[in-house]
């Protein structure tokens, strides 16, 4: 087995073939697996998490192939990017479903509330899912300078979504990055070696491969 | 800032070749589907929609080969329909690199097929296509169509856009019968009336002649996103002008 640089974590729900896709046109010389192997997961040097469809679901197919240690220690230890679900299932909770997640970041994945979902300025209903291009403003400490994976992205890019849920960190120390629908919703969080976003980077232009980009170069300091 | 109206260029696929033709007729040859995908990309198109209108079954596997080769050059969303009789082709053109799946006259045949590819891989990748047209002789305005607008169903399109988001569809491709490849604009009063009862976006589709057009379908008929195919095919317009002429228009759109 030749060594994988960038695993693609496989668990059964959906497409990944957009992730690998878009991993290999940005890291060309490098070995991108989607594995559903935690072996792999485990000896690969950094790792992707993806997700689609529901929540419960897809905690319950990675608990099904034997994913969550090599996950878990992934998200700790190595250069990690969760996408979409990859994001909502670090948290503690999710509405969908009532569904407990990974649990290595306090806090909730909410629905849009139907009586938020109306245009402030012309009144006009806005749907749900989330579907589109939104503006994603990215966020920093004072004085800091923005993330390494936001390098070469314009502060309010736009980036394709498309979700009902949203994730509310309780700590807002690793918020890095919001959008507006039209309430402020969290759609970037960093912690050390973890990055993780709510849009998809893949289908996102060349905002998303810039971002891709960065992750495949990042050499993130050990927490 | 907030969510931009998207603009989907929609290829018309037969046997590997973009066609285009006036009320589903007559079609021309537009180009090779992987080239104008990237010509799309490059103007700033935000989604691409190809349409498989393969009439034989024997060359339906050629639109695999196409996404496959499109979804590894090109990264923004592909949705695509045509021929998707079972959960089996959804799963197979999403393997290939779709992004969402369209359904259109097996949601009427089967709606089961709606319900169990949205439970199985996610509402977001499951659009419904709606074929609509207007109609005298029932009890409500727009009659849904199947077989390319060939055969009336006695459907109510409004009630049957509700019934398929009920079942998982996360899009609506609205089409109007009347106005496709005619030119004079979309059919914004359909649109409007589906836009309004369902909570899932809709794509307008069928008529678009010029950049106005693109106007009045999301100012006019509520829509979240508007698919147009010719304007583009013959270089009437770029997909960057239509988006400068929306932007004018003081429609939100990612430039």
């Amino acid at each position: 087995m030749s060594k994988i640089d960038i695993a693609v974590v496989d668990y059964g729900m959906g497409n990944l073939r957009s992730v690998s896709k878009a991993l290999e046109h940005v890291a060309p010389g490098k070995n991108v697996a989607v594995t559903s192997n935690p072996d792999e997961v485990a000896s690969a040097e950094r790792v992707v998490f993806p997700g689609q469809g529901a929540m419960p679901d897809c905690i319950r197919e990675l608990d099904a192939r034997g994913l969550r240690a090599a996950v878990m220690d992934a998200a700790k230890h190595k250069p990690f990017l969760g996408i979409c679900i990859g994001l909502q299932m670090l948290f503690e909770h999710s509405e969908e479903g009532n569904a407990a997640g990974l649990g290595l970041f306090k806090g909730n994945v909410k629905r849009f509330a139907a009586v938020d979902m109306f245009d402030n300025q012309g009144g006009d209903k806005l749907k749900v899912p989330h579907m589109g291009w939104n503006q994603v403003y990215q966020v920093c400490a004072t004085g800091s300078q923005p993330h390494v994976l936001w390098q070469g992205i314009e502060d309010g890019a736009r980036f394709y979504y498309v979700h009902s849920y949203y994730v509310q960190p309780e700590n807002e120390s690793i918020i890095s990055g919001y959008s507006n629908y039209p309430k402020r919703f969290t759609c970037a969080i960093a912690k050390d070696n973890l990055f993780a976003v709510q849009f998809h980077p893949e289908k996102s232009a060349n905002a998303g491969l810039q971002l891709l980009s960065n992750f495949v170069n990042w050499s993130p300091k050990s927490p | 800032m907030g969510l931009a109206k998207r603009i989907i260029p929609c290829l018309d696929v037969t046997n590997g070749r973009v066609v285009k033709g006036v009320n589903f007729l007559e079609l021309r040859d537009a180009g090779d589907p992987v080239e104008i995908a990237k010509r799309y990309d490059d103007q700033g198109a935000d989604e691409l929609t190809f349409l498989d209108i393969t009439a034989s079954s024997d060359n339906r596997g050629l639109i695999l080969h196409i996404i496959e080769e499109v979804a590894s050059q090109v990264f923004i969303p592909l949705t695509v329909g045509g021929g998707v009789r079972e959960v089996e082709d959804v799963r197979r053109l999403l393997n290939a690199g779709a992004d969402k799946v369209s359904i259109n006259t097996t949601a009427v045949l089967n709606p089961k097929v709606v319900q169990d590819a949205a439970a199985r891989f996610g509402s977001q990748c499951i659009v419904v296509a709606i074929d609509a047209k207007k109609v005298d002789n029932q009890p409500f305005e727009w009659e849904v169509f199947t077989h390319g607008g060939r055969k009336a169903t006695g459907l109510d399109a409004v009630k049957w856009a509700e019934y398929m988001v009920s079942l998982g569809a996360g899009e609506l491709l609205v089409t109007s019968m009347d106005r496709d490849g005619t030119k004079i604009g979309f059919n914004n009063p359909l649109n409007k009336a589906i836009s309004d009862a369902v909570e899932v976006p809709i794509i307008a589709s069928g008529g678009v002649g010029n950049l106005q057009h693109l106007v009045d379908g999301v100012k006019e008929g509520g829509a979240d996103a508007v698919l147009a195919a010719s304007i583009f095919h013959y270089g009437e317009y770029t997909v960057k002008q239509a988006k400068e002429y929306m932007a004018q228009h003081g429609i939100e759109v990612r430039l």
